[in-house]
């Protein structure tokens, strides 16, 4: 028996209408899917559209960027055929996300505890008194010490890591179906960022939530994820296992990218050599990037990318 | 040993938050707390910690950017600070910087020819064609074009603005370059251009590194000698091969057990293998709880303690 | 395009107004006082006088001419006045802080506290009328924004690494303050300088309507209407044409700043690399 995705988005494409009515392919015909309760994870540089794909899931992007072709199917429902107010109910009810500045995401007039409420009385009918309760048991199960208290901070008051736990339990607090995490440590310190991570992991895998990570951060990508998918150029160029990708890359640029990290104790074992420069790998990169068109050159056979 | 290229002894910065009218109480922050480092001809000296431990104010104090409330900085001998102290001038000579953020490095009023000849102009070179051709050097070893010269900053891409910053830094010929997280605002790719930048003119030029990071892949990658640093103290220092096959203190070993490691998933990851570490005899480590620091008490006394040749670690008496 | 406009059309009626100071003497045979002649008084607009006359019978077209003398200079040279002032004021106590930087700024607020016209009439009070006390009244009191804006641009650029690349450098203060701060910072000041123009056209304006400014009979923007004042019903052409110059040339100066603006950021002149 086979297991229907969660997500199934399908050829989309994302595009920026350019000069003389041309469209210019920003996520270009990508297809991937998420199984409930999966961590999927989407790695790439600045510039491959992964956080572009992401926002096109959430139905946030921005004009003029926008969805051209393709479907994104979520729990059998096209979600490009929605309107936008059956959108906002999805929206932190059944798909929640995550952004990468906790302090840009959260509302600074606002304690913290009214913030994480608020999810429970628009989405759920709750009155404001029994969401308040709700919003300190949200805030005890990220594991912010003293959430009876804590709720009435206000996000300044807040360090940093402290302030990306509220937003988990905004983005947990209905329970959704799938968590799109957009780089949600990259602002943190490494100690921090490890404490943020394995709470997402547990939180997600104890309530059988999906997860939609993006990241540039291929260590964060191998720790979090069951499957990968790189990015570059607005294409998928290789989705497989995350074991077998990082055991085995197949196509050359994630052969370059994972060259190009110096890893933690490959010195040690290796001594040290210039690290993989991923122009001399696939050449003329930057050309390829203009034209947007991507076209994998010295591919293995059978690493062709569905469809 | 050789004398140091630089000798950092007991460097304290202290800021005072508060007071003033309506300030409140007067706090004391110990941002540099008792730093002592050397650094060698042709080394690579790498300061980790994270944000707020104090490598970056360490760093600017070495550049004179940041005065010290006590302490010496002293290069080749002589001292940098207070009294007979170099200056701006002169010490423009001794070290210079490679930012961290290359959209902010360099000022987008002026070509990169401007930003590079300017310093050459102002250190007494006046012909034209002398300065033209140190210009188009020093583009060379970046991995730049001469013809790049007449560009502005908003005409390159992220990775060569900070080849920029690099060249910029160099332009001087300065005896120490101090590279604050060089590469950590950089895309994966790019940052392996710029790192082996670094290493080949480190080679090239026999340049002398101090390095801020907290990437510790990059710092293994790059350094000679880690020190790391944990609110305004060094908590432990040594050789790269010793911090990174036996990190002994437990700050050191938190960082590397908690960094993603992609290595990790392969069941090679180099957290799994670290060796069982006790403190020397008659010592317990300090700080041993690294979870909530107070930055404003003075700390209790401890002291580096040797553990191997060049390896030492922050402890105190025990009981 | 949009900037294009700004700049075009800023540019044009400044242009106009300057020359037409500048080449007075050119674009008409008459003289703004001595052509006084009560036969032609308050004549309406037409063929032999373009903006009619006034009570007294002079050419009004004449005098709007010779009135952009004074109000430009008035309203350029206080202008330079306020912007040195400001810009150096600013910068230095964003750039050095301390004490000089709470001085600069007790003093800022003070100065903003007053109504800038109050505080020109009291110094025009002291100096006596004139165009020398003018510009120095208008000179002196109207710089505070221009501080603000030199100081808090100060403020973020210094940490900027090239600021602190060009210290590392062996850059003494000055230099960083010519060479690396105020190029970034030029756009807002010669924002405000622009506009500080129109405000002082404006303000030279109200003076002379007070009987502050300069002396009748020589000919300003203010010292027009303050005639015309009592003509207002039945020659009102000899408002209209003062008014109608001071309103140009406020909206030429504005935008001719923000056109300049644009056209002064280095975005804007992009190479492809």
């Amino acid at each position: 028996m086979t297991v229907q995705p969660l997500l199934d988005v399908k050829n989309l494409t994302v595009s920026l209408p350019a000069a003389g009515g041309r469209q210019h392919g920003i996520v270009r015909d990508i297809s991937f899917n998420i199984l409930p309760g999966e961590a999927y994870g989407l790695v790439g540089e600045s510039g491959s559209g992964k956080s572009v794909t992401s926002l096109a899931v959430i139905g946030l992007l921005k004009k003029p960027l926008r969805t051209s072709a393709g479907q994104i199917v979520f729990k059998g429902t096209d979600l490009r055929t929605l309107s936008s107010r059956a959108m906002r109910r999805l929206r932190g009810d059944r798909v929640a996300m995550i952004f990468q500045e906790p302090m840009t995401a959260l509302n600074p007039l606002a304690t913290v505890g009214r913030q994480i409420a608020e999810m429970f009385v628009l989405h759920q009918g709750k009155t404001w008194k029994e969401a308040h309760e709700l919003a300190v048991g949200a805030l005890a199960s990220v594991r912010v010490p003293a959430p009876e208290q804590r709720v009435h901070a206000y996000p300044h008051q807040m360090s940093g890591g402290m302030r990306q736990r509220v937003m988990i339990a905004i983005a947990l607090a209905c329970n959704p179906d799938l968590l799109i995490a957009d780089e949600p440590t990259t602002a943190l310190d490494v100690t921090v960022q490890a404490e943020v991570l394995k709470l997402i992991q547990e939180l997600c895998t104890a309530r059988g939530t999906a997860v939609l990570l993006i990241s540039h951060d291929l260590g964060v990508i191998a720790n979090m994820c069951q499957r990968v998918g790189v990015m570059y150029a607005g294409k998928i160029v290789e989705e497989r296992d995350t074991y077998e990708l990082f055991s085995d890359p197949w196509h050359d640029y994630t052969k370059g990218l994972l060259g190009a990290l110096p890893r933690l104790g490959s010195r040690q074992r290796h001594g040290r050599s210039r690290l993989v420069d991923i122009d001399s790998i696939i050449d003329d990169r930057s050309r390829l990037t203009e034209r947007l068109c991507f076209e994998p050159r010295k591919l293995r056979a059978g690493a062709e990318v569905r469809p | 040993m050789s004398e140091p290229l630089l000798d950092i002894d007991q460097l304290h910065v202290h800021f005072t938050l508060g007071g003033g009218l309506l300030g409140g109480r007067r706090r004391t922050l110990r941002a540099v707390n008792g730093v002592s480092l050397e650094l060698h001809q042709g080394q690579c000296l790498s300061i980790v910690g994270e944000s707020g431990c104090g490598k970056s104010t360490t760093a600017l104090s070495v550049m004179g950017l940041q005065p010290p409330t006590s302490g010496d900085i002293r290069f080749r001998g002589k001292t940098l600070i207070g009294a007979g102290a170099p200056d701006r001038t002169d010490r423009a000579l001794i070290a210079q910087m490679v930012f961290q953020d290359p959209y902010a490095s360099l000022n987008p009023r002026q070509t990169v020819y401007s930003s590079l000849a300017g310093p050459l102009r102002l250190h007494g070179k006046r012909s034209r064609s002398e300065i033209d051709e140190r210009v188009a050097m020093m583009l060379g070893h970046v991995g730049l074009l001469p013809e790049h010269a007449k560009r502005y900053p908003h005409e390159f891409s992220g990775g060569q603005r900070q080849r920029i910053g690099i060249a910029r830094a160099l332009i001087l010929d300065p005896q120490i370059v101090v590279l604050d997280e060089p590469v950590s605002a950089l895309d994966v790719s790019i940052r392996a251009q710029i790192i082996n930048l670094l290493l080949d003119l480190q080679e090239k030029l026999s340049l002398s590194y101090i390095m801020i990071s907290h990437d510790l892949g990059v710092v293994e990658h790059m350094s000679d000698r880690v020190a790391v640093m944990y609110y305004g103290q060094i908590v432990e220092i040594g050789d790269w091969r010793s911090i990174f096959s036996t990190p002994t203190h437990p700050y050191t070993r938190k960082l590397i057990s908690t960094i993603p490691d992609p290595d990790a998933i392969l069941r090679e990851g180099i957290a799994e293998t670290l060796p069982e570490v006790h403190p020397p005899a008659g010592m317990r480590f300090y700080p041993e709880d690294v979870s909530m620091p107070d930055v404003y008490a003075e700390p209790p006394p401890s002291e580096l303690v040797q553990i191997g040749a060049d390896h030492q670690v922050r402890c105190r008496p025990a009981g | 395009m949009h900037l294009r406009f700004n700049l075009l059309l800023g540019g044009i009626l400044s242009a106009v107004v300057v020359l037409g100071g500048i080449f007075a003497s050119w674009l008409t045979p008459l003289d703004p006082i001595m052509s006084a002649d009560l036969m032609n008084a308050e004549m309406p607009p037409g063929r032999e006088f373009w903006f009619g006359t006034d009570a007294q019978g002079r050419d009004i077209y004449t005098r709007v001419l010779y009135g952009a003398q004074v109000s430009l200079a008035v309203g350029v040279i206080s202008q330079l006045i306020n912007s040195f002032i400001g810009t150096a004021l600013g910068v230095s106590a964003g750039y050095w802080g301390g004490w000089w930087d709470d001085l600069v700024n007790g003093l800022t607020n003070v100065m903003l506290a007053i109504p800038s016209l109050i505080f020109a009439l009291a110094v025009m009070a002291v100096l006596g009328p004139g165009l020398s006390s003018l510009l120095i009244a208008l000179g002196l009191t109207n710089w505070s924004w221009t501080c603000r804006i030199a100081r808090s641009s100060t403020l973020s650029l210094k940490s900027q690494g090239y600021v602190q690349a060009a210290k590392t450098m062996g850059y003494g203060d000055i230099r960083i303050m010519f060479g690396q701060l105020l190029p970034n910072m030029i756009g807002p000041i010669l924002v405000m300088a622009t506009l500080g123009i129109g405000s002082a056209v404006l303000s030279e304006a109200a003076l002379s309507f007070l009987g502050l400014g300069i002396h009748p009979p020589t000919p300003s923007w203010g010292n027009m209407l303050t005639d015309a004042r009592e003509l207002i019903v039945i020659a009102p052409w000899a408002a209209i044409f003062p008014g109608l110059a001071i309103f140009l040339t406020v909206l030429g100066f504005n935008l001719l700043g923000d056109g300049l603006r644009d056209a002064l950021d280095p975005h804007m002149r992009t190479r492809r690399v």
